[in-house]
Parts: structure tokens; C-alpha cells; sequence
């Protein structure tokens, strides 16, 4: 016969987000406890609540399962005397063991002949092993833990009771005082206590004091009920998992209602609208069928419909409250001029440490002229590109991003456009803001995509520059997620970002505008490359890209983002290739020997009047004719051009010695080599790639 | 349907209901302070191993959310019911569901919910782990467990629940602005607070003497830091809380560039923090006189 355990930590109410990582971890735990104690099962099924964790164990052994281990005791010699006896060594072993000499067996190890018993353990009942859940419940780890009442133990919330049932026993044991049993507690308005008398009845018992256990179901429940209501309305709503989560786990027993506010409040942009419903209230709000938004919210109570009309009356008056809210710092921003709001910046600290918001939009009106100018915006879209950088954080400073902060960029593009601002620069402030995650939209215009690149290297520069550099899973500023969005701007606008040489002209820029405010940034400039260099890595990894492939394009002498991605779709697309193996090794061969010279790679300093065979002269002819072109040519083109080269330089080496006594001869063939040498360095360090 | 309690109705329901949970009624402290957990009654006897049970009244001042009386829900000072309970007792969200019951809101009848909302109070060095209540939707109050006070960590625990008396009245009465509750006897809240609402938003966002306050932020500070030497706690932690006002009437004046804001928030937390162990010295050597457990005793005063 099998057996079912039934455990569930009741606790005060689980913050919405821990709640089903939670139960994860605890399934996991269980199912390793189980394991690791040679406890066979069946199906391990998992309950959880904002007031309960539980897991069901089925189809459990009568016992753990028996085990049988060899171990290894003393040398043979040391275990007999010289009579062939038991000595005391080989005594003490068996008894340690718990068998006597009689079970001693001899095996040799490398050479040596040693004691061995096989020990046996005998599986015990699960009911003698199953209290030991207690640590299983212990160990769980939280993103917060907190400690009550005089005690010291920390855990997510109170512990306030513990059901531990195995079939219809309880399994006892306790934790801080309290006891495991086999009461559980129901909805707390709705409910009462529920005594589980048998480990497979528990979904059933919970279902009685209005607790809907199985988060699945109690997710379909509220599904299918919103949805009834939406077809009942004639409403349309896009159900937003995300919240459809947070509230699963805020109810036990959920149904869903709708509400209303009224349309007056329509005139406020439905960002505000949305905003208020979903993030402030955790509503799902509606449209009609045309995709316009109502006056009209659904939301989920945890409890029946008694009494639902208190329950929609009071929702409908917090939601209003919060409307009026949003239509006065409405009308009242309106008021002002977008210069007030910007003079207002003035006063408004990016970071103490750095200054001002309104100095660092100076910095980025300064670099974004520049990098629009270098990425060949025309004359509109620079005049456009200017004014949006002159004023893109004032919504900052206005009432309606002080009540809503998640709506910065979104108010400054309606307000700008209220102002008779061009549209491109309202759609400029929002836009700039964007990846806002490490998969999040990218700006879909130029005009934008600029001043966001802008903005994300200047607030990777000036922190930088005061040496508040992220570190380790310390990055409180972002500025990882900015380097990333950095990376996947320039990369979607197909735009060349040569970072070492944007640093060099911002920098130029920033001093000669006076706009770097006592800011040094050169100091950690090389830390900065090195930093978008990262993020370039980890946008390989996340896109599968070939480590080796990888390290080769980030550890070139090209810094341009764009080329590191050409590049390594290049490595990638070439590398199956017929003769690639040998073509890299020519190449890296190069390298090598580069390496060994400092002398300056300028072809200018070439001699071939000191050449003396036909190698040097058709790899020095072959080396210029690419040269003169690359510039020209795609990275495609110059990595094939390349590879070409592996005959001539086969030949070369065959036929060439490098290092002779002749000064003028060797450094005259190092500097050939380093010419080639840099021009592989363009492409990557192909010394990183892997070639079998 | 709620019956409409008068707001003073509520306070004395709240006092009586808590009373019988063994809570002591104090009254409100008499400096000006931002909320209920900076009177002594809760930020000084959350720290330390005695126990303490306590419920009060405490009129909160907060200059930059005044709206010269004009704004339904905000307010220069509101009033909040603060108890606290320390150690945390086991049943202590029962506890506060049968406050609701006994000021007629039926859990049976509404929405009640916990949400997360972890609270923190750098500028006195205080966090704590709880939730919001919701009721109907509505924040109604706001339910702690200290974990760290004045930069301590706490032992036991104390569990704090602060009722927004004004949110939680105009439920009750079911009035869309806090100035049309009734107080009691028939006179209207705005008709007692609407006046010094305006005069104090005027007086915070406009009026105020700058130079002055200025002068005596660093005056407070300095008597502050005096009296914890001379191991006087209670007179120190009087100048801290006018310290504390002081700036936030300097804060709604704008006169606090974010930069000096900082600074100005660390000097009241190292404040805040030297009289929390000052504090506890105190009681120490007074022997802890309200922990009765003997064994207890013997051991935190070793």
C-alpha cells in the first residue's frame, strides 16, 4: 500500500510576488528531501495561497528504501597478527560498523589487500522520517525575511500554524511554538478552521472554508469570470498576465466585479487612466470594441458576492479620488510653460555627486549634436534633435510625474505636444527613455534613438567619471541595463558606434561648450569601453553566439559596436568553411610574430628594396592592394580578402626567415607583419577563435 | 451598512477596543513630529528588551502635503491611532480585524487585504516588514513589523498598526472630503481644521522665516547632541524631533537643495541613532524595570 503526506505552512499574508517562487522552491525542496532520504513517490502536486504554502506528497513507499555500502578498513597485514588472528584494529572496525570480524572480506587496492564489511542500512517507516520536514521548511530562503515576536528565527512572514499529515496521522513536530497538526485555517472572512482528516482530502477540506488551494484553477477561476463579464459588457480587455499573477496571489477565494468612474476623467491620457487602475489598484481595465478606453474597470475580491455592492461602491470611490488627483496636477502642469519646468531642473539633482538634471541635459545637448551629425541625421531632424535635447527631462519637475514617476517621458511627450512642440520632438522626450528593460521596445525614431544613445552614455560617463562604477550584482544606477540598450539601439538603427572615437569627440565637445562640469572624464574612460564591451558580450551570449567567436571580435582594435556584430556574423558564417582552419592559423601565426615588435605598423616605413625573395614581394603586393580598399570593402569582403592571403603567407614563412642578425632586414619584414597584423586586429583577435 | 461613527466616536472605540487587548492609552506627545512612530511612546520603547503595549492618538504634521484646506484627502496635519505591541502578538492581524468589527465594518461585508508594503524611515534609521490594509480598495492602514529602530536592530519585536484616522473616518461616514466629517456634537472637521490648514500651508509654502529656521535646525541639533551626552535621552530626543520638523518645514519651503537634503537626513539619523543607544544604556541601568520575566532579566542585563 502507498501512502499521501500533506504539508502546509500557514503564514501571514506572502507578499504577492514571493508567493509562487515560493511554493517552486518548496516543491523542489520537498522532492530533494524525498530523494536524498531514499523516500520513493509518485507525483509531488503543489498548493499555495497569500496564506499558505502546501505540498502533497502521493504514491509514498511504506519506508526508505534499504541500502548496502562497502567500506573500507585497515591493510590486511594490519588487520591479522601473525597468527592469522583478528587484531584489535580489525575489532574495532567491525564493531564501528556495527558487524562483528566474521563479515570482514579482503579486496585489493592498487597492490595492497585491505578489510571491507558491507554495511547495511535498513530503510526506517516514513513516519519516523517525515518529522525531519521541519528543516526542509527551515531552510526555505526569501528576497526578505523578518523576524516577530521575541523571537530570532527570520523567515518571509509569520509562521502561524502547520498542518503535517501522513495519510489520516499527524506527523508531529514543531517549529518556534508552533505545533504541526492537522487544523488548517479557511478564508479569513469566510472561513473557519478546517481539521484535515485524511492527506488526500485537502483540496477538497479547503474548498468548504473558501479556499481555492490550487493557484491554477483559482487563476481560471478569475479568467473565466472576468472574461463573462467582459462578453456581458460587449468589452474588450487584454488580460495582462502580469497583474493576472500579482492578483491571483492576493486572493483565496476570488470573484470579480465591475466597476465604473466617470467619463469626465476620460479627457486624462489613458497612460494616467491605466496607470492608476492597473499599478495603483491592480484593475484590469476595458475598452469597446473599436479599442477605446471606458469608463469602466474589472477587479477581483477576495471573497463571494455577498455584499458586493460595498465592496464595488468602495472601490469606485478610491479610483475616483485618485482621478481627481490626476486631473488637477492635469490641468494645473498646463499651466506652465515647458521653459518653467526646465529652469525648475536647474534645482533638481541627478546625482549629488554629479549635478544637476539640468546640467546633464546640457552634456547630452552637447554629445547628441555630435552623434547625430556622425550618424548623418539631416538638418530637420538636427534641429529637431536639438530642441528635444535642450528640454527632455522639464516633465520630471511637473505634479503629474511627482504623483506618477512610472509615467515619466510618457507626460513629457503629451505635454510638449499640448505645448505645439514638433511631434518629433515630443516623441523624442518618450523615446529616449527607451529599452526601459533588457528586452524592452527600442525607439522607433532616429530623432529619438539618438537622444536616447546620448543620455545612456552620458549617464554611464558621468558616473564613471565619479568613480561610482557597478560591481559584482551592485549596479544600483542601471547602468548595465543602459550599456545593453546602447548595444541593441545602434545594432537596430544599423548605426556604427565607434566608442573609443564618440569618447574622443564628445570629450572635445563637452570642453569646448564648458558643459563637463568639473566632471573628469577621462579618467576612467578605458574602463567605460570595457564596460559597453561587456554588454556587447552579453548580448552574444543571450543570442547564442560562439564564445570564441565572441572574445575574438570584442578583443580587436575596432571598437565600433555595429563592426563587432558584422564581425562576428562573419566568423560565424565563414567558419565551416573549406581551408578555414588553415587560413586562421596563417593569420594567427601573424599575430604571434606582430606581437614581438613594438615598431610602428606604417606601411610608409616599408622597404622593398630590402627585400630579398619573391615571397616578401607578393605578400608586400597583396597586403597594399587590400589595404588601399578596405576602407571601401565590407567586413566580409576585407575577412575574405584575408583569407586569401594564406598561400602567399604560407609561402612567406617557408621562405623567409624574420628574425636575422640584419637590423634594417628584420625590422623592416616585423613592420610588414605588423601592417597585416593591425589589419586582422580590425576585424578581431583571431588568436581567441577555436579551430579544429 | 456601517454605522456612522462621529470621528471621535472612532477614537474612543479604538481607545476602548485596544485597552481591552492590554494596550496603555497615552496620550499624544506634545512636539511636533511627522507621524505616530516618532513619539517616544513608540520609536524609544520599540528599542530594548521590555515590553510595551500602548495606543494613542498622535496629531502628525507633514508641511510639503499641505494644501492651504483646499484638497480633499491632504493635509498639513492629519491624526493617526497608533498602537504598538511589543512582542508581536501571535494574533495580532486578528486582533486589528476585530478593531474593524468593533467600528462596525464587517469582514464578512467588504474587501479586506494585506498587501506588502515595507515601511522605512531612513531619516530615523527605522525599517520594518508588513502591509498596507486595504479596505475596499481603500489604504486604510498601514501594519509594521520594526526590524530595525534608530539603527538597531529590535528584540523583540514590536508590531505597529497606524490607522489614517481621517481615511478611515471618511469610509466610515461616507464623505468624499475629510473637511465635511463630522467630529462630533455636530461640528464639521473642516469647521475646526480647514482654518489652520490654510494658514499653515501659507505659512510652510511661503511665509516661513528661512534664515530662522535655518539657525535653529543647527541650534536643535547642537542642544541635541549636548543633552546625549549628558545622558539626558529624553530632552535630547525632544530637540531630534524639532530637528526633524524644522527640516521638513525647510523641505516644503524649498529651501533644501536635494544635495544638502541628504545631508541634512544623515545628521537627524546619527541623531537618531546615538540617542537609540543612549536610550538602552538608560534602561539598562534602571534594570529594565518593565521586563517581569526574571529569567529574562538576569540575562539582557548581565
Amino acid at each position: 500500500m502507498t501512502h499521501s503526506y500533506l504539508l502546509e505552512i500557514g503564514l501571514e499574508e506572502i507578499p504577492a510576488h514571493v508567493v509562487t517562487p515560493s511554493i517552486d522552491q518548496l516543491q523542489k525542496r520537498v522532492n530533494d528531501f524525498l530523494t536524498d532520504n531514499r523516500i520513493s513517490f509518485e507525483k509531488i502536486t503543489k498548493f499555495s495561497t497569500p496564506r499558505r504554502l502546501a505540498i502533497l506528497v502521493e504514491g509514498l513507499a511504506d519506508r526508505q528504501e534499504d541500502v548496502e555500502k562497502e567500506v573500507k578498513g585497515p591493510a590486511k597485514k594490519i588487520a591479522l597478527d601473525k597468527d592469522g588472528n583478528w587484531t584489535k584494529a580489525a575489532i574495532g572496525f567491525s564493531r564501528g560498523q556495527g558487524v562483528t570480524p566474521g563479515d570482514i572480506t579482503f579486496k585489493e587496492l592498487k597492490g595492497t589487500e585491505y578489510v571491507y564489511v558491507t554495511k547495511k542500512t535498513t530503510g526506517q517507516a516514513i513516519a519516523d522520517v517525515l518529522p525531519d520536514m521541519k528543516n526542509v521548511i527551515e531552510k526555505m530562503t526569501f528576497p526578505t525575511m523578518m523576524k516577530w515576536a521575541d523571537y530570532s528565527f527570520k523567515y518571509i512572514r509569520p509562521i502561524r500554524w502547520i498542518v503535517s499529515v501522513l495519510d489520516d496521522q499527524v506527523i508531529p513536530f514543531s517549529i518556534l511554538d508552533v505545533q504541526a497538526g492537522n487544523v488548517s485555517q479557511g478564508h479569513r472572512a469566510l472561513g473557519k478552521l478546517v481539521t484535515i482528516a485524511n492527506a488526500t482530502d485537502y483540496e477538497k477540506q479547503l474548498n468548504t472554508v473558501f479556499v481555492v488551494v490550487d493557484a491554477k484553477k483559482r487563476k481560471h477561476r478569475i479568467t473565466d469570470q472576468i472574461k463573462k463579464i467582459a462578453t456581458d459588457q460587449n468589452w474588450k480587455i487584454q488580460l495582462d498576465q502580469t497583474l493576472l499573477e500579482e492578483v491571483n496571489n492576493l486572493v483565496e477565494y476570488p470573484t470579480a466585479f465591475a466597476g465604473h468612474f466617470d467619463k469626465k476623467y476620460l479627457e486624462i491620457p489613458e497612460e494616467v487612466l491605466i496607470t492608476s487602475m492597473r499599478d495603483h489598484q491592480r484593475f484590469f481595465y476595458v475598452r469597446d470594441q473599436a479599442g477605446k478606453l471606458l469608463p469602466n474597470f474589472i477587479s477581483v475580491r477576495n471573497g463571494n458576492r455577498e455584499h458586493l455592492d460595498n465592496v464595488v461602491k468602495g472601490n469606485e470611490k478610491v479610483l475616483t479620488a485618485r482621478l481627481e488627483d490626476a486631473a488637477f496636477f492635469y490641468h494645473e502642469d498646463q499651466k506652465h510653460s515647458i521653459d518653467y519646468y526646465v529652469e525648475k531642473l536647474k534645482d533638481v539633482s541627478f546625482h549629488d555627486k554629479i549635478g544637476s538634471m539640468y546640467e546633464k541635459m546640457e552634456r547630452v545637448q552637447v554629445i547628441s549634436q555630435e552623434l547625430g551629425k556622425f550618424i548623418g541625421l539631416n538638418s530637420s531632424e538636427l534641429a529637431d534633435l536639438n530642441r528635444a535635447s535642450q528640454i527632455y527631462k522639464f516633465d520630471l519637475v511637473t505634479g503629474m510625474v511627482g504623483e506618477f514617476p512610472e509615467l515619466q517621458g510618457v507626460m513629457g511627450e503629451k505635454y510638449a505636444l499640448l505645448a505645439n512642440e514638433n511631434p518629433a520632438v515630443a516623441t523624442a522626450i518618450r523615446e529616449h527613455y527607451m529599452p526601459t528593460s533588457a528586452d524592452g521596445d527600442l525607439p522607433k525614431t532616429r530623432v529619438g534613438a539618438v537622444l536616447a544613445l546620448a543620455d545612456k552614455f552620458d549617464d554611464i560617463g558621468s558616473f564613471f567619471a565619479v568613480d561610482l562604477i557597478p560591481t559584482g550584482s551592485n549596479d544600483p544606477y542601471a547602468l548595465r541595463r543602459q550599456a545593453l540598450g546602447i548595444v541593441r539601439i545602434t545594432r537596430d538603427q544599423k548605426w556604427h558606434f565607434p566608442i573609443q572615437e564618440l569618447q574622443d569627440k564628445f570629450l572635445k565637445d563637452l570642453h569646448d561648450h564648458q558643459a563637463t562640469f568639473n566632471l573628469d572624464f577621462k579618467q576612467n574612460e578605458n574602463a567605460v569601453l570595457e564596460f559597453i564591451k561587456d554588454r556587447v558580450r552579453q548580448w552574444f551570449s543571450q543570442n547564442n553566439a560562439r564564445y570564441d567567436i565572441v572574445e575574438a571580435v570584442t578583443k580587436g582594435t575596432d571598437s565600433d559596436i555595429l563592426d563587432m556584430l558584422d564581425a562576428a556574423k562573419v566568423l560565424e558564417s565563414h567558419k565551416d568553411d573549406k581551408n578555414f582552419k588553415e587560413n586562421i592559423e596563417a593569420l594567427t601565426r601573424v599575430l604571434r610574430i606582430a606581437e614581438k615588435t613594438d615598431l610602428e605598423a606604417d606601411d610608409s616605413l616599408i622597404d622593398p628594396k630590402l627585400f630579398e625573395n619573391d615571397s616578401e614581394q607578393n605578400l608586400y603586393d597583396a597586403v597594399e592592394t587590400i589595404r588601399k580598399s578596405a576602407a571601401n570593402h565590407t567586413i566580409n569582403e576585407n575577412f575574405q580578402a584575408l583569407q586569401s592571403l594564406r598561400p602567399l603567407i604560407d609561402n612567406y614563412f617557408d621562405q623567409t626567415m624574420i628574425m636575422v642578425d640584419d637590423k634594417k632586414v628584420r625590422d623592416n619584414r616585423l613592420i610588414q607583419l605588423s601592417v597585416l597584423a593591425k589589419m586582422i586586429f580590425s576585424i578581431g583577435n583571431l588568436k581567441e577563435l577555436i579551430v579544429k | 451598512m456601517v454605522k456612522k461613527l462621529a470621528v471621535q466616536d472612532i477614537i474612543l472605540t479604538l481607545q476602548h477596543y485596544w485597552s481591552e487587548q492590554g494596550c496603555m492609552l497615552m496620550e499624544a506627545y506634545d512636539t511636533e513630529k511627522g507621524a505616530g512612530t516618532m513619539s517616544p511612546y513608540t520609536f524609544l520603547r520599540a528599542i530594548g528588551p521590555e515590553p510595551w503595549n500602548a495606543a494613542y492618538v498622535e496629531p502628525s504634521r507633514r508641511p510639503a502635503d499641505g494644501r492651504y484646506g483646499k484638497n480633499p484627502n491632504r493635509l498639513y496635519q492629519h491624526h493617526q491611532f497608533q498602537v504598538v505591541m511589543k512582542p508581536s502578538p501571535e494574533n495580532i492581524q486578528e486582533l486589528y480585524l476585530g478593531s474593524l468589527k468593533a467600528l462596525g465594518i464587517e469582514p464578512l461585508e467588504h474587501d479586506i487585504r494585506f498587501v506588502e508594503d515595507n515601511w522605512e524611515n531612513p531619516s530615523m534609521g527605522c525599517a520594518g516588514v508588513g502591509w498596507e490594509v486595504w479596505l475596499d480598495g481603500m489604504e486604510i492602514t498601514q501594519f509594521t513589523y520594526f526590524q530595525q529602530v534608530g539603527g538597531l536592530e529590535v528584540s523583540p519585536v514590536t508590531s505597529e498598526v497606524t490607522y489614517g484616522l481621517e481615511r478611515l473616518a471618511s469610509y466610515i461616514q461616507n464623505v468624499d472630503s475629510v473637511f465635511d466629517l463630522e467630529w462630533g456634537h455636530g461640528v464639521k472637521y473642516g469647521e475646526i481644521f480647514k482654518e489652520p490648514e490654510y494658514e499653515n500651508s501659507k505659512y510652510s509654502f511661503e511665509e516661513s522665516n528661512q534664515q530662522m529656521l535655518l539657525e535653529l535646525f543647527d541650534d536643535y541639533e547642537k542642544e541635541a547632541k549636548a543633552q546625549i551626552k549628558n545622558g539626558l535621552v529624553h530632552p535630547a530626543y525632544d530637540y531630534i524631533l524639532k530637528c526633524s520638523h524644522t527640516f521638513n518645514l525647510l523641505d516644503a519651503r524649498g529651501a533644501v537643495s536635494v544635495t544638502e537634503r541628504a545631508g541634512y537626513l544623515a545628521r537627524i539619523r546619527n541623531m537618531a541613532k546615538d540617542v537609540a543607544k543612549a536610550f538602552v544604556e538608560e534602561r539598562k541601568e534602571l534594570g529594565f524595570p518593565l521586563l517581569k520575566d526574571k529569567n529574562r532579566k538576569k540575562e539582557v542585563t548581565k
